[in-house]
């Protein structure tokens, strides 16, 4: 079944994939998704329900797209030379995933760094100021902000971190467990890393109700509120994808997919949700930490 | 470089899809490089016909045409089109095009995300300029009317149109991230056995390089425009300093991309040009390693020089002179690719086909391009040039000469190889000799215009400006026309012509030329060995 190309030889046949309407299906889901977004944020009753219909065209992509490629992966059509194609794909769609989040971070250090302390500093540096009471020091909703309390990093936030940098070590359990072909121990920790990452989106929906309800931390909270919530909103969009993506993984399990040697999807999902993990820790540092 | 190539076995009678099915569901990189080219080849007609009108509002000082908002919203749009929508998808169709039959690959690497990466652009293309349509009928005010750059606060303050924008540019970088990926693992999993990264061709270099650009700068834009679109609607203050936010952070944030994307544009160009030149010289490619290390090197530079497009926005001055020398050291490498280019005709057997006669025209026309942004990377004279006319003759000196002049040189080397056909020599000639003048006709006076002080992005000037003006819309509409005559030589060679043999172009090397014109479904099934 294997053929690994002698060092020079010419390798034999890279598998092709016949025509496939599910492309051009999912942009026209996009265009769906996008259009009734914009049609919702300005306003057009319709916008929602055309939203939701890309929504539905899009899921039905993803559920026939990746069951086609499951089951050219199931009936050997994937060998090695396929399969390094999809590592380094995997990897440079993470590397695209780190630079998102770095105009993210990118944003919050030049707040932090650069506008909020000139702002507070004004009046010293200008000899005016629009707003000579403001400080400049972080944690801040701006000179014309609303008030508000910063999310403390040693409550729920800790216990976050905590628990996803277990869930990372249970998929490397799991993922040891593959390697020497013990499914019970595979199956087990898969269920663990999933039942950790809801857990965490849990305690962080949690979160976020504290924040609105309780502690005047909303979106609208100056630059502080803004860098949070894009922030721990998009690494939580991450968390929820990692999830659906590593419960598709057990799935595929339970039913026996994946051997030692082959078992792309298995990494490129532990990947993905080693990166997530990664983000967190940088966010916990600089978002509730320092 | 030698290669001994086995004839790949003709391929077994797969069913395909004929008719549009054929094109919507297609994983074959030879149809999927034929629709970014069309593609590319309509949406440059689209951003043209609004330039033009924006060239005929301004032939005369006051308003003549069109109301200053619809003025706006027809450059930001132009430019949107042009650089999104007609070079980069070109530059993607050549890539989709040569990449596997230059480095003997079965196919890209990735075939059905490929096809969705192509199919991403009709939506997105959809979605910029439906505003124009839906105006029409009453709805919303138009297109985004801020420019190409989207700079806040005007865009936190603009209609739906912007959103529009925002919405197409996230669809428009998700294309092009996956043709990145898909390239980038092309390049490194699919060459034939011999291949080193050394011997790989210089426009795969090209390419490869402008994949890890795009792979780092386009998820930073869209960043950026989300930041903007939850400002816009959902009470964010990044760019808002009553909330502690910056506008200049988008202006960061925007160029931290927008620098890059210049040099996302000219390195598939860059690549492709020493193909052309050693070709039509008759000898081999001069400095191929140094050539490969100065794309490694401006590659590298291009992502750390962004602040030099807003140097007059305010900013410490060692900032000013650290983004001042960085974008002048990007001439060192630029100059070592002029260098290779002259040297590789330096003492040729040349001779002057179109692709070569567009080749030199880019040589010296970029060449323009690169002297005039060194005036503009000096910070004290910035401030003088700083959003007047000048920076438009620049960036049209690099982006018309260097990027669409580069894919029309490219365009007339491989159609033949494309189409099987030759296209018409003499039209070719007439096309570029119309376009070289016409080009400098339109953009030579809006160097001087700038120089005078004319800003850009105003439909309506002082009359001291009027003559250059009246002469650069000239040139304009005498440019848009002649791209007519490509289009019909195109159109003309798909059809019908001459036969062209394999090889088609007597000093030509390299492997897309073993393979005959044009080449079979699919190629290099069993890859050629390159010793």
């Amino acid at each position: 079944m294997k053929t690994s190309a002698a060092h020079g030889a010419p390798r034999d046949h890279y598998f092709v994939p016949q025509p496939s309407l599910y492309p051009v299906i999912l942009s026209g889901g996009m265009f769906l998704l996008a259009l009734g977004f914009i049609q919702s944020i300005n306003g057009f009753l319709l916008g929602r329900w055309v939203m939701l219909g890309g929504f539905a065209v899009i899921l039905y992509v993803l559920f026939g797209w990746f069951g086609k490629v499951i089951g050219e992966s199931q009936s050997g059509a994937y060998r090695d030379w396929e399969d390094r194609s999809f590592r380094y794909g995997m990897i440079w769609f993470i590397a695209t995933e780190v630079m998102f989040f770095a105009a993210f971070f990118g944003a919050l250090f030049y707040v932090r760094i650069i506008s909020v302390p000139v702002l507070g500093g004004m009046a010293e540096t200008h000899g005016t100021s629009l707003w000579p009471d403001f400080s400049g020091t972080w944690p801040t909703s701006g000179p014309k902000g609303t008030p508000f309390t910063p999310m403390g990093a040693w409550g729920i936030p800790a216990l976050n971190t905590a628990l996803l940098l277990s869930s990372g070590a249970t998929v490397t359990w799991a993922h040891w467990a593959l390697l020497r072909g013990r499914r019970t121990q595979l199956n087990l920790g898969l269920a663990a890393t999933i039942l950790l990452g809801a857990t965490f989106l849990g305690f962080q929906a949690w979160e976020y109700h504290h924040a609105y309800s309780e502690l005047g931390l909303t979106m609208g909270a100056g630059v502080y509120g803004a860098t949070f919530f894009m922030l721990t909103g998009f690494h939580g969009f991450h968390v929820t994808l990692g999830t659906v993506m590593l419960l598709v993984i057990l799935l595929r399990c339970l039913s026996g997919h994946f051997t030692a040697e082959r078992h792309f999807a298995f990494e490129g999902v532990a990947w993905y949700w080693h990166f997530v993990d990664v983000v967190w820790l940088i966010l916990f540092v600089f978002v509730y930490w320092l | 470089m030698s290669i001994a190539t086995t004839h790949p076995a003709e391929a077994p009678h797969e069913h395909y899809p004929s008719g549009l099915l054929r094109w919507l569901t297609t994983t074959n990189h030879k149809d999927i490089g034929t629709m970014y080219m069309t593609f590319a080849l309509v949406m440059f007609f689209v951003g043209g016909i609004m330039i033009l009108a924006v060239r005929a509002e301004l032939f005369q000082p006051g308003l003549q045409l069109m109301r200053p908002e619809f003025f706006n919203q027809l450059i930001g749009v132009h430019a949107l089109v042009m650089i999104f929508a007609a070079l980069m998808p070109a530059a993607t169709g050549f890539a989709n095009w040569m990449i596997p039959l230059m480095i003997g690959a079965p196919d890209m690497a990735l075939p059905r995300l490929n096809n969705w990466g192509f199919w991403l652009l009709p939506p997105a293309a959809i979605l910029l300029t439906l505003p124009f349509t839906l105006a029409l009928f009453g709805i919303g005010d138009g297109a985004i009317a801020t420019g190409w750059t989207f700079y806040a606060p005007l865009s936190v303050q603009g209609g739906m149109g912007v959103d529009f924008a925002i919405l197409a540019v996230h669809i428009l970088g998700i294309s092009s991230i996956m043709g990145s990926i898909n390239i980038i693992v092309t390049i490194f999993n699919m060459r034939a056995p011999g291949m080193t990264m050394m011997k790989l061709p210089l426009f795969a270099w090209g390419w490869l390089i402008t994949a890890f650009l795009l792979i780092a700068t386009l998820p930073v834009l869209a960043g950026a425009v989300t930041m903007l679109l939850t400002d816009r609607h959902f009470g964010t203050h990044f760019f808002n300093a009553a909330g502690g936010g910056d506008p200049i952070l988008f202006q960061h944030l925007f160029w931290f991309f927008g620098h890059p994307e210049v040099y996302i544009l000219l390195l598939p160009v860059w690549g492709l040009m020493p193909h052309v030149l050693s070709t039509f010289s008759h000898k081999p490619v001069y400095g191929y390693t140094a050539q490969v290390y100065a794309f490694i090197a401006i590659g590298v530079l291009s992502v750390v020089v962004w602040a030099h497009h807003f140097f007059t926005a305010g900013m410490p001055v060692p900032a000013l002179i650290y983004f001042m020398f960085s974008t002048m050291a990007i001439s060192l490498p630029l100059a070592v690719l002029f260098f290779c280019w002259i040297a590789t005709m330096w003492k040729g057997a040349m001779s002057f086909e179109t692709p070569m006669l567009f080749a030199v025209g880019f040589i010296v026309l970029f060449g323009i391009a690169g002297l005039t942004g060194l005036i503009l990377a000096d910070v004290a004279a910035d401030a003088q040039y700083h959003h007047s006319y000048f920076v438009v003759a620049h960036f049209h000196y690099a982006l018309f000469a260097g990027g669409i002049m580069g894919v029309m040189t490219g365009v007339y080397y491989w159609l033949p190889k494309w189409t099987g056909h030759m296209y018409n020599e003499k039209l070719g000639k007439l096309h570029f000799w119309l376009t070289v003048v016409s080009f400098n006709l339109t953009f030579m006076p809006q160097f001087f215009l700038g120089l005078a002080g004319m800003p850009r992005r105003i439909p309506d000037y002082a009359l001291q400006f009027a003559e250059f003006n009246a002469i650069s819309t000239v040139g304009a509409f005498i440019l848009g026309f002649s791209q007519l005559i490509f289009a019909w030589n195109v159109w003309s060679c798909v059809r019908g012509g001459a036969k062209a043999d394999g090889r088609v172009w007597e000093g030509a090397d390299g492997l897309e030329w073993e393979l005959s014109s044009p080449p079979p479904h699919h190629s290099w099934e069993v890859q050629p060995q390159i010793k």
